[in-house]
């Protein structure tokens, strides 16, 4: 036993590639099942960054997905694109690809997307190098098996294990003090996708204060020093661009502000209910006897077009969503600036990412992966954490539900929300009984007791343990999460049952609602935790 | 338990259960949280391995195995029972005709009204042969996905339960490792949830006789074992195990002759419900009997790996001998190999005994009787499942030569990326770190032998590789698969020895307190 533990302390590297593999399996399994079109995005870009020279690759228009990822990612694509030419010319042939639908191309990106998770698992690792070992197995157990990420990446079809190891390595780097590096790697994470730049502002006031305020000659190196790796990071990727005076043309590739408030599915956030109340207003103003056009977009559509889509309520446009989301962000920037500390770092993260899920232009549900992993470093922390995470991360997974919404993937998506609660349940309940008899254990002012009686005041403290609270939901949150399954039994059997093909959108639309209810609740959580005093 | 000490120094008392390992928050909450927790993930993998295609698919005029099942869906929905299983206008039995016993028809009849509310096309009568359609798909994969969760899983912690009521001892960390072993047995899911079968009935059937043997509820084992052979008709190759050790037991009671006539009439009562609608007259039992014994089919089935398909490259055994010669051959070996172990139950009747004798008739069915297929490896590999906290390597052995001999078959299937991961996931679990500590005990094996062993899985990587790379010779054309059964057959037929051996030591080793440490 002894040696055992031992090897478990010393050597890392096996055990955490243990639970890769074990998720990398399963995740070969899924490789026939249903992807959407982001695969056929990310394999035009694999042709199109192969064949097309750097200075066409922001102009070409050959397939509608055109390339609107920052450019690093387009040399990942680049990168990536070597080797599917080894394997299968046609992958990389800008026209005859179009489309391309053999199992080389299938096989290929899917490996791809597996392996490229080696790099969350190196996020991952780093930031739990110094950790305990249950609290690094139970962090392992909820990055490297979330089950968000499997159904975004290995389903869905994306690289966010990918970024979200670049996100998961700045902030270990954060956490360790090494405030140049974590700053490196965010702006290198942001020329992949610019979308996690939500929080830029978090970054930027953390590494001002806490890196460059140390007095005037000192703090200004050091600002001088960040600012110039900042801006070779960024020179490194869009230098050609510049270069080829296509600046303006990157930019508007990248943010492309026609698409209109909200996604096809409303992503469960605040303009879910200001979309509700603008409905209510029109039909309760109708009926009062107001003459209320019914606008012509419709949000169930998915395309929103310029006209307001509102019929009552204000236009929305993307300059009030930037000021909301920096107005929700305010709170924690003033307490990164008034005391910057590194353990805080990742809720901050997390919280600038719920702020910008919550209030943002056009969100994606996937965006809530954003700040659900960075979360689960926390969640590993605090009973009270944990408990949130819970919560936060069945809504999460199961707001990413209608992404799948084939019959054949129903039991997959079904059965990896299960299986994660069942984990989570378990290692929580683990973690969190252990800590509490820790507590209760150090508490215990009495003298040791005598050998013989040990065991009598081992059980005693235990019982001591479980009156202070091991990890229980309350009777809210337990409501909460039921309320999930009658929503899920509604939309998936119930409302095709009862009311047949009427009111396609209400399903939907209940999800949408349900969750943001979860997902406002836990932006409400992150909220008073950041501006509990210290 | 260096680290926990470090921990906290106080909590001193930590069992033996409350263990490191990377599944120490699996085994927290106690045997039934754990194993919700495998179940799911079990679930999961079941799932992900039905996405692959399944055999036959897209492959007219015959298609295959899932082809015959749905076909018998489609026959016991639209006929009447008599019907099922004789020839006729409406019931071409050259046609994937029904032969399986009542039980499995039963179970078709039953699948086939769930196919027939959502997809009604996909099991009319003619109109419905070769139907394959994505719904069709996805609902006959669920039929497989239900029945393992209804049967198998119950039926594993039914075992489970029982199996570790005796072994107090145990680490849980051990119990979680076992129920993984089971539950994730990569050999089951392929056929089951990739070539497709109903495997996972029958076995469930199966380990819950077993359980119910081992919790010496003999009435209720026998009621289970004979539904499994009514299921499908190979589970005949635990029948001897069963048959002495339940005869061993009874001849230790105070009236033998009563308890014998007791579960005769429990095995006799099964069957005369299971095929009553065939015993009103002779012709119809007949019929049906005739159906279960595919004599015609030949001694073996492509290159399975037993006994007379591997000697048949030296003694072409079909050509020398008839039909019914051989019959008689491969019959009197079979009994012939089975014996001992049936001696050693019916004279010295344990818990664990029986398992190695489960393996043991299991195995001398594999490798010598009549008519062998090569998913009946799953037979034998059942009973090791069940042994694998006593004998892990060996299990591992036999799994991993299981597959192997079961590669060309899943080749064809086009099942070889669901082949390589479930393979991955096997050897991943079964090297869970932490997850058992028999390991380490177990680990004295010369380095000859240790050598040696790498040397054989190194070749069968290589004849993987090979096999999937090289077209064979012209002259040749199944070079391959004749290597492979090569390989194979002497690691069968030693872990037959092996297991035969454990059988009789363990009589040998334990006559006196066997009976109260093993159940």
């Amino acid at each position: 036993m002894e040696d055992q533990s031992a090897g478990r302390r010393g050597n890392l590297l096996p055990q955490v590639l243990w639970f890769f593999f074990i998720a990398a399996c399963v995740k070969l399994l899924l490789v026939p099942s249903y992807h959407s079109t982001d695969f056929e995005v990310h394999r035009h870009w694999l042709a199109l960054s192969h064949s097309l020279p750097v200075s066409d690759w922001y102009l070409d228009e050959t397939s509608p997905w055109t390339l609107d990822y920052p450019p690093f990612f387009a040399y990942f694509e680049r990168f990536l694109s070597i080797f599917a030419h080894l394997i299968d010319p046609e992958i990389v042939d800008i026209q005859n690809g179009l489309n391309y639908k053999a199992n080389s191309v299938i096989y290929f990106q899917r490996i791809s997307v597996i392996l490229s998770d080696l790099w969350l698992l190196f996020g991952v690792y780093r930031l739990s190098k110094k950790l305990e070992v249950k609290r690094r197995d139970l962090m392992w157990v909820l990055i490297i098996w979330s089950p968000g990420l499997v159904i975004v990446d290995h389903l869905h079809f994306q690289y966010n294990g990918f970024l979200l190891g670049w996100l998961l390595l700045s902030i270990s780097f954060l956490q360790e003090g090494r405030d140049l590096m974590g700053g490196f790697v965010f702006a290198v994470l942001l020329c992949f996708k610019h979308l996690f730049a939500v929080a830029a502002p978090v970054y930027f006031v953390y590494l001002l204060r806490h890196y460059c305020w140390k007095g005037m000659v000192r703090g200004f190196s050091r600002l001088s020093v960040m600012g110039a790796l900042v801006v070779a990071v960024f020179a490194a990727a869009y230098g050609p661009f510049v270069y080829h005076g296509q600046i303006q043309q990157v930019l508007r590739r990248m943010f492309p502000f026609g698409r209109g408030l909200c996604h096809g599915y409303w992503a469960p956030n605040f303009w879910v209910f200001y979309i509700l109340l603008d409905k209510e207003l029109a039909f309760f103003l109708r009926k009062v006897g107001f003459n209320i056009q019914v606008p012509s977009a419709s949000f169930t559509g998915g395309l929103v077009g310029d006209s307001s889509p509102f019929a009552v309520l204000p236009q929305i446009t993307p300059v009030t969503t930037f000021i909301m989301v920096l107005l929700a962000l305010s709170p924690c920037l003033i307490k990164a600036w008034r005391n910057p500390i590194p353990g805080m770092i990742a809720r901050w993260i997390a919280y600038a990412y719920t702020c910008g899920f919550l209030f943002g232009w056009h969100v994606h549900e996937k965006a809530s992966l954003h700040f659900v992993i960075p979360l689960a470093i926390v969640a590993v922390q605090s009973l009270e954490d944990a408990r949130h995470y819970f919560v936060l991360s069945i809504v999460s997974c199961y707001s990413l539900f209608p992404l799948l919404y084939e019959a054949q993937e129903y039991p997959i998506k079904v059965l990896l929300l299960l299986l994660h609660c069942a984990l989570m349940w378990i290692g929580f309940s683990a973690q969190y009984a252990e800590d509490a008899v820790a507590r209760a254990t150090a508490t215990a002012t009495a003298p040791a007791p005598a050998p013989a009686k040990k065991k009598v005041a081992q059980s005693k403290l235990k019982a001591a343990a479980s009156d202070e609270g091991g990890f229980v939901i309350g009777w809210i949150g337990k409501i909460y999460l039921f309320g999930l399954l009658v929503v899920e039994i509604w939309g998936q059997f119930l409302h095709p049952y009862l009311l047949g093909d009427k009111l396609p959108f209400v399903p939907l639309m209940l999800m949408s609602i349900y969750c943001s209810l979860g997902i406002m609740y836990s932006w409400i959580w992150q909220l008073r935790w950041i501006i509990k005093p210290t | 338990m260096g680290k926990k000490k470090e921990e906290k120094v106080m909590d001193d008392k930590v069992d033996v259960d409350r263990d490191d390992g990377a599944s120490w928050w699996l085994v927290q909450k106690g045997i039934g949280a754990s194993f919700i927790c495998i179940a799911l993930f079990a679930l999961l993998v079941r799932v992900a391995v039905s996405l692959h295609p399944y055999s036959g698919a897209g492959n007219p005029p015959k298609f295959g195995d899932y082809e015959a099942q749905r076909h018998w869906m489609e026959i016991t929905l639209n006929l009447p029972v008599t019907e099922w299983y004789r020839n006729s206008t409406t019931n071409d039995l050259s046609y994937w005709g029904l032969d399986y016993p009542p039980l499995t028809a039963y179970q078709s009849y039953v699948h086939g009204l769930f196919l027939r509310f959502f997809d009604p096309e996909s099991v009319s009568l003619f109109t419905s042969r070769g139907y394959e359609s994505y719904l069709g798909k996805l609902l006959m994969r669920w039929t497989v996905l239900s029945s393992d969760a209804l049967i198998f899983f119950p039926a594993v912690l039914y075992f489970v339960c029982v199996y570790y009521t005796s072994h107090n001892s145990s680490r849980r960390n051990d119990i979680v490792w076992h129920i993984s072993m089971l539950l994730l047995n990569p050999c089951l899911i392929l056929i089951d949830h990739g070539h497709f079968q109903y495997n996972c009935i029958s076995l469930g059937l199966t380990v819950g006789a077993i359980a119910a043997v081992l919790s010496q509820k003999d009435l209720v084992a026998s009621f289970l074992f004979t539904l499994a052979l009514n299921h499908k008709q190979m589970s005949a190759y635990f029948a001897p195990a069963f048959f002495s050790h339940l005869l061993g037991k009874c001849l230790r009671c105070k009236s033998p002759l009563l308890e014998v006539i007791k579960l005769g009439l429990v095995v006799i009562g099964t069957f005369a419900v299971v095929w009553w609608p065939y015993l009103h007259s002779a012709d119809d039992f007949f019929g049906v009997l005739s159906r279960l014994a595919p004599f015609e089919r030949g001694l073996y089935e492509d290159y399975v790996a037993n006994f007379w398909c591997t000697t048949s490259i030296l003694i072409k055994w079909k050509r020398l001998f008839t039909v019914q010669s051989l019959k008689l051959v491969s019959f009197t070996a079979t009994v012939l190999t089975c014996l001992p172990s049936v001696v050693q139950q019916v004279l010295a009747p344990s818990g664990k005994g029986f398992l190695y004798g489960l393996m043991n008739s299991s195995f001398s069915f594999y490798l010598f009787s009549f008519q062998v297929h090569e998913k009946s490896i799953l037979l034998p590999l059942l009973p090791a499942s069940l042994l694998a906290l006593e004998e892990p390597r060996p299990f591992r052995w036999l799994t991993h030569h299981a597959l192997f001999s079961m590669f060309p078959l899943l080749c064809r299937d086009k099942l070889i990326l669901p082949y390589m991961a479930m393979y991955a996931l096997f050897t991943l679990l079964y090297l869970t770190p932490g997850g058992r500590s028999r390991l380490k005990k177990t680990d004295h094996s010369s380095s000859i032998a240790s050598i040696m062993i790498s040397f054989l899985y190194l070749c069968s990587s290589i004849l993987h590789i090979v096999y999937l790379t090289i077209r064979p010779p012209e002259k040749f054309p199944y070079l391959f698969e004749a290597m492979i059964m090569l390989m194979c057959f002497p690691q069968f037929a030693l872990c037959a020895f092996y297991s035969n051996a454990k059988q009789w030591l363990l009589s040998k080793h334990s006559t006196v307190d066997k009976e109260k440490k093993l159940i």
